[in-house]
């Protein structure tokens, strides 16, 4: 969880903003710092999660948690946290073993063409399920209590790269946007990695999916790296878009960032106004 | 009147190998310590060299244990094929094992060429360079007077253990003596030796990565590379080849076509194999003839289910070898390092 990043956003673990689709866009870097930043937060703020983490392994999303502060297999435990963890569960989709059926959210890797339903099911199941563990009690004797789910995933552009069109994936997310957002009234977030396409003619892809959903959601953080190339202080720059008007509050649609990515954090500073430079 | 207590260090009994010291470094139990890999300096993650010790530099210290390393092809896969050997001929000096997919070049092609290693350590005896002037007998100078614990010790190390070295050089002009690569290890995996059968099912991705997938998964699980293994015989690191991944070759059109029909089946099969690594002791490093590759979103994400990815330019007209790494992102396991996408070496 990034301080400076809460108060850019105006959200706080007591006191966040619900039904809210944010989308996380990525070019030319690397935004999976923010993910992490999203699960720790939502953690923190004791809603239910349900993660897709389809890019890495359970064991690198926990290590880095843990520099964050949050106990990812603590929060599984306790019936916090529901991780898919693509990458295992791929395995025995693509290397089919007699006896061993994977799990059935990632059905599509057998038939991408079939669709993205049996995923979405498991979302739907995860978030909509009993809000505690029966195993585990509160203070009180009953079984704890949850706040309003959240999903996130990381990437959408990973569902691409197997094979699934960009309208089925559209279809998944709106399916989701409809379940957690306005049935449960919960959140969700979700990450998307574009590279530049030279050329137009290219119409299916990442950019088709991107015009989509930022037409459905209600915030994006564009992230991208310097055009400039590398630089060692500057990791590159977000831009924060809102799509609706807060009822109460005045603030401009758009504002740009440039960050830094610490061990522990990232930084977020005006652009031009870097600790490198000042 | 106390008792006289024997000699703290007593010369007499040296216990075990004598070619070593008793001193143990003592290393955190977590990590397990394995011949030819080091740990990050950054967040202790397995590191492993490529046997070009300035593409360790530039992959922060080496390639992570479970990373896939892309290299992008030059013209002539010249440099690309270069890198593939030095990675090959690094993991037979650090006694790793070895596999190697190929469908043009017979594997053991591959093998055959790995370039040598200049071992500035190996045992050759010392020729006596000056002819001995006094009559003494050798044994009194050879005999050492204040380092006398150290005298049992031979002068040179007399076998191939460069597992204490992180990265070697290589002479490229002559190939590794055939007994040296032959005490490594080696699975090939030739294409033309698996034939195809058409399954009734669909497939996720092509025959050729599906039979090279269920090949590695095997090689793994017999092997005992994966992390869950047993941790009763030592752990070792099998190193991965694979050769012109995506080429015609492996029955794959993305390199011949504009709109090619299995669009999805390398990106799948990089999928599974960086399923297979993150939960084995194994680190990849394929090549992918790119410039072949018309459809530069497709290869964004190729890369981007990599994690690191460079790019080999090589300058045909002057006969110099350079390799401006113009995409190079940095996704190491266990680190949150955000990549660099720059001319600049980062």
């Amino acid at each position: 969880m990034f301080a400076e990043l809460n108060s850019i956003l105006n959200t706080f673990p007591d006191k966040f903003s619900q039904e809210e689709f944010i989308i996380i866009s990525e070019r030319r870097c690397d935004a999976s710092f923010l993910i992490h930043h999203f699960l720790s937060f939502y953690l923190r703020a004791r809603c239910k999660v349900c993660f897709l983490g389809l890019v890495q392994s359970f064991s690198h999303y926990n290590a880095v948690s843990q520099r964050l502060g949050v106990n990812l297999v603590q929060a599984k435990e306790k019936g916090q946290l529901v991780f898919l963890e693509g990458l295992q569960e791929s395995l025995s989709h693509l290397v089919p073993q007699e006896g061993q059926a994977g799990s059935e959210a990632l059905n599509f890797l057998g038939d991408p063409t079939k669709g993205l339903q049996d995923l979405f099911q498991f979302v739907r199941s995860s978030c909509s399920g009993p809000s505690g563990a029966l195993g585990c009690t509160d203070r009180s004797g009953g079984p704890e209590e949850w706040g309003p789910p959240v999903l996130l995933v990381d990437d959408l552009g990973v569902l691409l790269s197997l094979g699934v069109s960009v309208g089925t994936v559209l279809d998944f997310s709106h399916y989701c946007r409809a379940t957690v957002c306005s049935r449960l009234q919960g959140n969700v977030v979700m990450l998307l990695h574009c590279d530049e396409e030279e050329d137009d003619g290219d119409d299916e892809g990442a950019e088709q999916l991107l015009k989509g959903l930022t037409h459905q959601c209600s915030l994006t953080l564009h992230v991208q790296g310097l055009p400039t190339g590398y630089c060692r202080d500057i990791h590159g720059q977000m831009e924060v878009c809102w799509r609706r008007q807060q009822a109460d509050e005045q603030h401009t649609l758009n504002k740009l960032f440039q960050y830094k990515v610490h061990d522990k954090g990232a930084s977020f500073f005006a652009r031009g106004t870097s600790s490198a430079f000042l | 009147m106390a008792a006289p207590v024997s000699g703290v260090g007593n010369p007499g009994v040296r216990s075990s190998s004598l070619n070593s010291t008793s001193f143990q470094k003592k290393t955190r139990s977590k990590l397990l310590s394995i011949p030819g890999t080091r740990p990050s300096v950054q967040n202790g993650q397995l590191l492993v060299s490529t046997g070009v010790t300035s593409l360790d530099f530039l992959l922060g210290g080496g390639l992570a244990v479970g990373a896939v390393l892309l290299i992008e092809e030059d013209y002539y896969d010249s440099y690309s094929r270069m890198i593939l050997k030095y990675f090959l001929a690094e993991g037979v000096v650090c006694q790793h094992e070895l596999f190697v997919a190929s469908a043009q070049d017979s594997p053991n092609d591959i093998l055959q060429e790995l370039p040598s290693p200049i071992m500035d350590d190996v045992a050759i005896p010392k020729p006596v360079e000056q002819p001995r002037l006094s009559s003494e007998p050798q044994d009194s100078l050879d005999t050492m007077k204040i380092a006398w614990r150290y005298q049992n010790l031979p002068k040179v190390q007399s076998t191939l253990t460069s597992s204490s070295r992180f990265g070697h050089y290589y002479d490229v002009s002559k190939t590794m003596e055939a007994e040296i690569r032959q005490a490594a290890k080696c699975h090939c995996f030739n294409l033309p030796d698996h034939p195809q059968q058409t399954t009734p099912s669909y497939s996720p991705t092509l025959e050729s990565y599906s039979a090279l997938l269920k090949s590695l998964q095997e090689v793994i699980q017999k092997e005992g590379f994966a992390v869950t293994a047993s941790s009763g015989k030592s752990r070792n690191i099998l190193r991965i080849g694979l050769h012109s991944l995506g080429s015609s070759l492996w029955g794959d059109d993305l390199c011949c076509c504009d709109n090619p029909k299995h669009t999805h089946a390398l990106t799948t099969f990089l999928y599974g194999l960086r399923a297979l690594l993150r939960s084995s002791l194994a680190v990849a490093v394929v090549t992918v003839p790119s410039h072949l590759i018309q459809n530069r979103a497709l290869m964004g994400r190729i890369a981007k289910l990599s994690d690191t990815a460079i790019a080999l330019e090589s300058f045909k007209g002057s006969e110099r070898e350079t390799n401006p790494l113009y995409k190079d992102y940095h996704d190491v396991l266990l680190s949150r390092q955000a990549g660099g996408y720059s001319a600049a070496t980062p």
